[in-house]
């Protein structure tokens, strides 16, 4: 254990709340729309929309956009790689918490 | 250490953004209680209506006008006992949404929402069928086990202890369909009793003291 540092385990990525929140809310559920992580996460819509972006751009999320009506629906879900990276990450955070106890 | 206690905030919000987003836990054990209530108000009202219809009870049977004009009766108060039902259930949801700061009708409410509605319309319509054709005797029963069907179905989008109030429904639906002319004590101590005793045991729990809620 000694051997590697804890902290290398951690995701740049996930440094930013409104990441991570996002991360959060699709590992359990299936499919969230834009305007329902804008209402969990309370934060704007530019904002949530940057951070998207960079988990996209991250191939974490998958984006698929539909219509209600005329209006543009869009919902976001997880891949595997967001998935194994959250993974990964939350074990770091684990690993070092346990590590300063 | 400044290091720890920001990692542990970052769990801590990661745990919270799971649980608020996959679950609604607004719900309040007030509005059991005012359910259960209903109910026994309704059950008793359906009592005494009951019990006339058998003191003047004229030997026909089911093409009785009586016998219609009680049917009639029923049906009315049981939509006026789901209503106030409903509308007392929303109101005190909607208090508690309030003090939590939680929006109510959101992501998880709808999932909870549609996911109890898909038993209940079934059993609704059932129920209706039957008493088209003069099937009286499983109404209460029928009436419990769907709505247990129901609750069970959706205690996966809000909290846990719904799934045992679904499955003593469901339990409660069943034994009465050996005691079909207990029906109605059956009906008022799913919808009355049970509702009041979880709705308590709700409220002791979570909202007694709002400094535990996290």
């Amino acid at each position: 254990m000694a051997a590697n540092n804890p902290i290398a385990g951690l995701n740049k990525i996930f440094d930013n709340r409104i990441r991570l929140g996002v991360m959060s809310i699709l590992m359990v559920n299936d499919a969230i729309s834009f305007n329902d992580l804008k209402q969990m996460l309370e934060v704007t819509d530019g904002n949530l929309a940057t951070h998207l972006q960079t988990l996209e751009e991250e191939n974490f999320l998958k984006v698929h956009k539909g219509f209600v009506g005329r209006k543009t629906n869009t919902t976001y879900s997880v891949t595997r790689a967001g998935e194994k990276a959250f993974n990964e990450h939350i074990a770091a955070l684990e690993k070092i918490i346990k590590g300063i106890k | 250490m400044d290091s720890e206690n920001q990692h542990l905030d970052a769990l801590q919000d990661i745990r919270k953004m799971m649980q608020r987003s996959s679950r609604f836990i607004s719900l309040s054990g007030l509005s059991g209680i005012a359910a259960g209530f209903w109910a026994l108000i309704g059950a008793y009202i359906a009592y005494t209506w009951i019990e006339d219809y058998y003191g003047t009870y004229s030997g026909i049977g089911y093409t009785n006008q009586n016998f219609n004009a009680l049917k009639n009766k029923l049906f009315l108060l049981a939509i006026a006992v789901l209503g106030i039902t409903i509308l007392s259930a929303y109101y005190f949801t909607w208090r508690r949404a309030g003090r939590d700061k939680m929006p109510l009708w959101n992501h998880s409410s709808r999932m909870l929402v549609v996911n109890m509605m898909i038993p209940l319309v079934t059993g609704g319509v059932f129920i209706l069928s039957m008493l088209q054709f003069n099937e009286w005797r499983f109404v209460a029963p029928a009436c419990l086990v769907f709505y247990g069907l129901a609750l069970i179905n959706a205690s996966k989008y809000t909290l846990d202890e719904i799934r045992y109030l679904g499955l003593c429904e469901v339990l409660l639906g069943l034994v009465s369909t050996q005691f079909i002319h207990a029906g109605l004590y059956f009906w008022a101590i799913g919808f009355g009793l049970l509702h009041i005793i979880y709705g308590f045991a709700m409220w002791w729990n979570y909202e007694r003291n709002p400094k535990t809620e996290s």
